[in-house]
């Protein structure tokens, strides 16, 4: 794929009515949908009309006047932007008329525009230079010496982009992206007339306005006025490749722009399913970790933890990987070893992991990072729906009416999505937010929650089953649906539950700290609102009652008749680039790709036919489980790809005494991460941008990652998991990822018509994509639940064992920020520092004058398991009794603080639940400086030998 | 005794609360109305007798005894009766400085009210067609069929409709939307209810200027007092910030709205997608003031006077440099030098009449020897220049035409909401160009522009930051391209034909009026009054 622009039809798509019309444009019969503007169908019909303040990702604005036409029978010369085609329309774009109004407009322009092409950042990619040349203009009578915008300071303040006001032509593409297409209306245009000026919020730099760095202005810009700095410093791109973001679950397709080797820049795809030509400041800007000089390229060992690292040939690693970990296994037994594949890997990548345990390890000691995430997500819906993944794409929101969200904060963890849904609420669409938090979501400019529920943590399902209660009890549930799509008997089970007065919002009140009646509208208006959506995070799983919550999620979701169609559904909006497809390739204890459970032997024997050996028929470790019998004994070795146990799993102190434990822990990473303290062999991994796969996202979308660059470290992941598995005598042949899909396709049914083939052509599938479903499965449960009948299950809220008390009498919960992603590794490795230099606790200005802490105070914060220090951030965010934190940097490990108590079913993490108290501190507490002492030591890395 | 005198922002300009607390301290009744209309006899004192309203004007506070025994040598007998009232026809300031404007009792017994109570017996469509048949145009400037507008909006399927007033009243020279919702505030309402009436709208907003305290504080008192009235309709008034562009209908919707006053793009007409993206009447204050005489007289009696296509009657106001300065209703077909001269009495300074401007800033320029025109929307267009809001001010022989064609594009440049490029680059090259032609004209050199008025912060931002004396120059020298302002012909020939050219890219390239109009007030200045430019051209045909 060579270097071109994305083309541009300067408007958007008109919206759908079926109807279409007929016009004449330049002598040429065009049909096209009726709503279309006359720019439009003259770029779908092969020709173009010059336009400045256009472009098709806005609606239209009709500023620059460039692109005025003639339509005979009308007086004057309409945009052809904002002027809709009609039927008989006879549309003339080029006139001796039209040609002269054009070089006047162009030629007011350039009166008032630096004329430094040959030296600008945006030579050869700029829009006014192409339409000064596209109109003819060969001179500018004005002058120079008169009145103009030029010679204003820049705004660098921006780590990613500049502004540079006087190559600003004002059309306001910036402003619009940033009102229309990101919802956040941090620019505007300040002053009037010939002073008018773009302006981020009031007269502040782009870095201390509201801004959030999508990018989406700088996208739209026309001009050098809003450029990466990365363009600035190294020219334009001569290449595109269209990848997968590897950030979070949306999965927003780019391209990478590439000059040689060197990518220059991430551009959102216009054809991007999932993100349909948005981004935010992480896959847009912060790629810089790939080159980051922190990135260890070079395969290391060592005998012990507290000697340096000695860097080793790859021959040399491999074959000691291999070697201990049959070393092990002949000591303690095949059960003693395990793995953890990458939710940021590639699907391939990680079926190749759970490959290799299954096959080359002879257990099922498999495990993910959802564990500590979307576990109890697969649970619930399998349960209740019978599928472990949402039932929309994105593109559903825009049909919702009622969106209610829970334990989520889109706008910080899922961005991208979160525009989409602030661009539904704009529409109308109203909104319910429960959250222990004021998130951005619950009041922003022009969005709005209908109903906030800010419940105390830990009391999800007191709350979705006095909702249910309501819906029940008023008769707001839709029988029709009931009666049709799930078991009756089941429904007046739960309903009969439900309606026990100690289930209704009053009764439940001194639990949830919220309002009955606001807990009533809230459910009157999700049960008959219109098209109910349900989007939840983190704040659903990661509890005690974690898969409770799902159910009850999804009972409310049956019970009002918003599953099966567009813009309803049960949509958990999934973390990590790859968790849904980590979990789909198998990389649970207990089950094959496509969830599967090992004790079924017809799945187990076409597994076993393939690949030639017996497999295990019983369930492996999860990974607390594997991190305890580290710790008795009977564990010994673990092979760890792209995760950070010690920093993300909670309770570190347990997490750092069973890797202690091990004999052989391999860790196969960017970066000498937390886990890899604890290392014995270190892998260097590559980037997303070196190697070639698929990642799978929330919304089940199977898309392309696509190589871009070699391997800095030689090797793609998957090739490093082909030369263990060798090594360990497996005898694999992959040549390219594209085989593994194969294989997967052959073992998976909700996979068999995914083949890279038809990803090339279609540029996604969302599974199931099989004979049933050839084009795969935007929407799920259309003509039924999955398992058949859905099912109701009832949930009993029973509370968390974590307790406030006298010693702890606050409730932490935490969760993350917009600029870094998971546990910071790749984000603390770019400028996205500049926005979140440090984990900061969340307070209450009343539990802070409790206190006697003010705003940027050092504190301590201690559970039962831990404490750590960090300083204050008093905001009435939180209610009083909640405290908030991210977890994002090591220096801080929140997760000292978190305990060892998990979901019931999954063992998924309580992180959101944890007693605490706070208190003034003068510094890092003595586990952080010994951790920090510790971390020090064993990052060395011994000076290298001459080579032989 | 009974007596009357004005309460009219203009009157209390020339001193109406001093007479009429003098007349109050003598122990009158004195009854606050709006004004008349003919400023050159205000402060101006009624006296009720037998008689009927005999008035005295101008009136100082010393007068009240002469007044009052009818020995004021300023005695001008009953109001009608005088020549510049006695030819007009007063279909819609009928009632305007005859009643008390805030007297729902007054307005009433003056056939207040009457209007809607018709309207109300009738269908909204029956009322959509009277209002087409009556041939009343849009009295803002465009002149746009006010019926077919509401039909559009009738018609439109909504939930919410609005009815929106436009009394952003800011062309230099008028004032008549600013005396009637002084004087007569109860007729705008009943204007509005009727329309409100006829598409099925639920709210109503009164945009007024903020120059215009007295007004907003009169609109909200009567929409106040006549809330039951014309309930379920709900009325408020909303102040405008200063912005003239703010008149032009769909920046002055994005205003209401919160939002920057910024010109929309059409289509979507407001009559589809207005305020808040729902169907909107908008109208000025003298369009929907016409419409209760309309309910009331028929839209027969309404389009009975009129010239051509221009129907019903016309409030024209006199300013400037006027010997009789006020406002005229009168049907269309009016020449404008009876206006001028017959009705207006020449200049105030009694030197010649050298050139009128019509329809506001935005307006052309006549000389004497286009007085022939007839006061019509066609018959102006025609000949180059446009009614507009009715406003016609007056200039002598000592103006400079070419100052004048300068402060048109001043005024564009500073009034410009910035959207659309010709009007937002535009206007300000304009005001070089012209500077370049006066001082070509004055001193047969080569001169600098002067900066425009209002951007003189950001020539000196250029100052400071390049150190140089040019805006933006030392960063040209430091660009690879700079070219050197001695490559530009500034002959006055040359100007002048880039000035055309200007005027060309902003009448047929602007997104609105602001800049598509101020070509007008140029182009006819240069074209009639070449010698002010420096080039004795012949009088050429306005451009088209």
């Amino acid at each position: 794929m060579s270097f071109s622009r994305e083309t541009d039809h300067g408007t958007p798509a008109a919206i759908a009515t079926g109807k279409s019309v007929t016009l004449t444009i330049d002598g040429q019969s065009v049909t096209l949908p009726e709503g279309t503007s006359i720019m439009r169908a003259a770029s779908l019909s092969g020709g173009s009309i010059p336009k400045l303040c256009a472009t098709d990702s806005v609606e239209s604005f009709g500023s620059c006047r460039l692109c005025l036409v003639e339509v005979e029978g009308r007086n004057g010369y309409p945009a052809s932007c904002t002027t809709p085609i009609a039927d008989g329309m006879v549309v003339r774009t080029q006139t001796e008329r039209l040609k002269k109004l054009r070089r006047g407009v162009m030629e007011l322009y350039i009166s008032d525009h630096p004329l430094d092409c040959l030296t600008c950042g945006a030579n050869g990619d700029c829009e006014l230079q192409d339409q000064a040349g596209a109109v003819g203009l060969r001179d500018v009578r004005y002058g120079y010496d008169g009145a103009t915008n030029m010679g204003q300071a820049k705004d660098q303040s921006n780590p990613y982009f500049d502004f540079d006001p006087s190559k600003c032509i004002v059309c306001s593409r910036c402003v619009r992206a940033c009102d229309e297409v990101q919802g956040t209306f941090a620019l505007t245009i300040e002053g009037m007339g010939f002073d008018s000026k773009v302006s981020a919020s009031q007269g502040e730099g782009f870095l201390g306005s509201e801004c959030v760095s999508c990018g989406a202005c700088v996208q739209a810009c026309p001009t050098a006025s809003l450029i990466e700095k990365k363009v600035v410093e190294v020219g334009t791109p001569d290449r595109a490749v269209v990848t997968t973001c590897a950030y979070c679950g949306v999965g927003c397709t780019f391209r990478a722009e590439m000059r040689g080797e060197e990518l220059v820049r991430m551009v959102p795809w216009k054809d991007g399913k999932a993100n349909r030509g948005h981004s935010c400041v992480k896959g847009r800007f912060a790629w810089g970790y790939a080159q980051h000089q922190d990135r260890i390229l070079n395969p290391m060992i060592r005998a012990s933890v507290d000697q340096p690292w000695r860097e080793v040939s790859w021959d040399e690693a491999i074959a000691h990987t291999a070697s201990e970990f049959r070393r092990i296994q002949a000591k303690y037994g095949t059960r003693s070893i395990g793995g953890i594949t990458s939710s940021r890997c590639t699907n391939e990548e990680t079926f190749l992991v759970q490959k290799l345990i299954r096959q080359g390890f002879g257990n099922n000691n498999v495990d993910t990072c959802a564990r500590v995430c979307h576990s109890p997500t697969g649970y619930g819906l399998s349960q209740t729906f019978g599928t472990s993944a949402g039932t929309q794409d994105f593109d559903s929101v825009m049909q919702a009416d009622v969106i209610l969200v829970i334990g989520a904060n889109p706008t910080d963890g899922h961005p991208v999505f979160a525009s989409r849904m602030k661009r539904r609420l704009r529409q109308g669409a109203k909104l319910i937010v429960m959250d222990p938090r004021r998130t951005d979501l619950v009041k922003s400019p022009h969005v709005e929650a209908e109903h906030h529920l800010p419940l105390r943590p830990g009391t999800n399902v007191a709350m979705l089953t006095a909702m249910a209660h309501v819906i029940v009890t008023e008769k707001l549930y839709d029988e029709a649906f009931i009666r049709e799509r799930c078991d009756w008997d089941e429904f007046a089970d739960w309903a009969e539950f439900v309606s026990q007065p100690a289930r209704s919002p009053e009764a439940i009140e001194p639990l949830t700290g919220v309002k009955a009646d606001e807990v009533r509208a809230a459910a009157r208006l999700y049960a008959t609102g219109g098209n109910g959506a349900i989007y939840y995070g983190l704040g659903v799983t990661e509890h005690s009652q974690g898969s409770s919550t799902v159910m009850a999620i999804a009972n409310l979701a049956m019970a009002t008749g918003n599953v099966g169609r567009e813009g309803v559904g049960v949509n958990p909006l999934r973390g990590q680039n790859n968790v849904q497809g980590a979990c789909d390739m198998g990389s649970f204890p207990h089950e094959f790709s496509g969830y599967r459970h090992v004790s079924d032997d017809a799945t187990r024997q076409l597994f076993e036919a393939a690949w030639g050996v017996a497999l295990d028929a019983e369930p492996g470790l999860r990974i607390p489980n594997m991190l305890d019998a580290a710790t008795d004994g009977t564990f010994k070795g673990l092979f760890v790809q792209g995760e950070d146990i010690l920093q993300s799993d909670p309770n570190t102190h347990h997490v750092a005494a069973g890797l202690a434990a091990m004999e052989c822990v391999v860790v196969q990473d960017l970066f000498l991460n937390e886990t890899a303290n604890y290392a014995h062999v270190f892998l260097p991994g590559s980037t997303f941008l070196e190697k070639d796969g698929t990642f799978t996202n929330a919304e089940r979308r199977i898309q392309r990652v696509r190589k871009v660059m070699a391997p800095l470290n030689g090797h793609a992941d998957w090739e490093i998991v082909q030369l263990v598995a060798n090594a360990m005598g497996l005898g694999w042949t992959y040549d390219h990822p594209a085989q593994i899909m194969d294989e997967i396709a052959a073992l998976t049914p909700t996979f068999a018509g995914v083949h890279y083939d038809r990803l090339e052509a279609e540029g996604s599938l969302q599974w199931p994509a099989n004979d049933a479903a050839p084009d795969g499965t935007p929407t799920m449960h259309i003509d039924g639940f999955v398992r058949g009948k859905g099912k109701f299950v009832v949930t009993d809220y029973v509370p968390t064992d974590e307790k406030t008390g006298p010693r702890f009498p606050l409730l932490l919960t935490t969760g993350r920020i917009l600029s870094h992603y998971n546990v910071g590794a790749q984000t603390r490795r770019t400028a996205n520092t500049a926005w979140h230099p440090e984990d900061r606790l969340e307070m209450h200005p009343s539990d802070a004058e409790n206190r006697g802490l003010n705003d940027g105070d050092w504190v301590t914060l201690r559970s039962r398991a831990g404490e750590t220090t960090l300083r204050a951030l008093v905001t009435e965010r939180v209610a009083p009794g909640v405290v908030y934190t991210t977890f994002h940097h090591p220096e801080t490990q929140a997760n000292v603080i978190t305990t060892d108590y998990s979901d019931w079913a999954t063992n998924c993490p309580e992180y959101k639940v944890t007693a605490v108290q706070v208190m003034a501190s003068n510094g890092p507490s003595d586990w952080q400086q010994g951790y920090a002492e510790q971390a020090r030591n064993s990052r060395r890395i011994a000076p290298l030998e001459a080579a032989e | 005794m009974k007596v009357f005198v004005s309460r009219d922002m203009a009157s209390v300009a020339l001193g109406a609360n001093d007479v009429a607390r003098a007349f109050a301290e003598a122990g009158c009744d004195v009854v606050r109305t709006g004004s008349r209309g003919l400023f050159s006899i205000e402060p101006l004192v009624e006296v009720e007798t037998k008689e009927g309203r005999i008035a005295f004007g101008p009136v100082g506070p010393g007068d009240v005894a002469a007044v009052l025994d009818g020995s004021h040598a300023n005695r001008l007998g009953r109001i009608e009766h005088l020549l510049f009232f006695a030819g007009q026809q007063r279909f819609t300031f009928g009632r305007c400085g005859v009643i008390d404007p805030l007297s729902l009792d007054d307005y009433a017994a003056h056939g207040g009210w009457q209007g809607l109570g018709t309207a109300r017996v009738m269908t909204p469509q029956q009322v959509v067609d009277a209002v087409k048949a009556s041939g009343l145009r849009g009295r803002g400037g465009a002149g746009f069929p006010t019926g077919i507008k509401w039909q559009t909006v009738l018609d439109a399927p909504a939930g919410a409709k609005f009815i929106v007033c436009n009394a952003d009243e800011g062309d230099s020279g008028t004032f008549a939307d600013r005396m009637l919702m002084e004087g007569d505030p109860y007729c705008l309402i009943e204007g509005m209810a009727i329309a409100a009436h006829a598409v099925g709208a639920g709210h109503g907003h009164i945009y007024i200027r903020s120059e215009y305290p007295y007004c907003i504080a009169t609109m909200r008192a009567a929409i106040q007092a006549s809330a039951h009235l014309v309930a379920p309709f709900v009325l408020e008034v909303r102040e405008g910030a200063g912005a003239y562009v703010c008149g032009e209908e769909t920046a002055l919707l994005d205003s209401i709205e919160g939002k920057r006053g910024q010109v929309r793009a059409k289509p979507p007409l407001p009559a589809l997608q207005g305020l808040f993206g729902q169907p909107t009447v908008i109208n000025n204050v003298l369009s929907l003031a016409a419409v209760p005489f309309i309910m009331v007289e028929g839209a027969e009696a309404y389009a009975a006077v009129g010239f051509g296509r221009s129907r019903g009657t016309m409030p024209v106001q006199l300013a400037g440099n006027v010997r009789h300065g006020g406002l005229y209703e009168i049907g269309f077909g009016i020449t404008l030098g009876e206006l001028v001269n017959e009705i207006g009495g020449g200049t105030a300074s009694g030197r010649p009449v050298r050139a009128v401007q019509v329809g506001g800033p935005l307006g052309a320029y006549f000389p004497p020897s286009m007085f022939h025109l007839p006061f019509d929307y066609e018959a102006f267009a025609a000949a180059g220049g446009l009614i507009g809001h009715a406003g016609i001010t007056v200039f002598d022989e000592s103006v400079d035409m070419a100052h004048m064609a300068r402060f048109a594009m001043e005024f564009c440049a500073a009034e410009s909401c910035g959207k659309c490029t010709p009007c937002r680059i535009g206007s300000t090259r304009g005001v070089e160009i012209m500077d370049r032609i006066i001082g070509a004209r004055d001193a047969s050199v080569s001169v600098r522009p002067e900066p425009v008025e209002g951007l003189s912060s950001l020539a000196d931002k250029g100052k400071a930051s390049t150190g140089s004396v040019g805006t933006g120059e030392g960063y040209l020298n430091r660009a690879l391209y700079s070219r050197s302002p001695d490559r530009i012909d500034v002959s006055i020939a040359a100007q002048t034909g880039l000035l055309r050219d200007l005027a060309d890219t902003m009448k047929y390239g602007s997104l609105c009026a602001l800049g598509g109009f101020t070509p007008y007030p140029v182009l006819s200045a240069l074209d009639y009054f070449p010698e002010d430019f420096g080039a004795p051209a012949p009088i050429k045909e306005a451009a088209e």
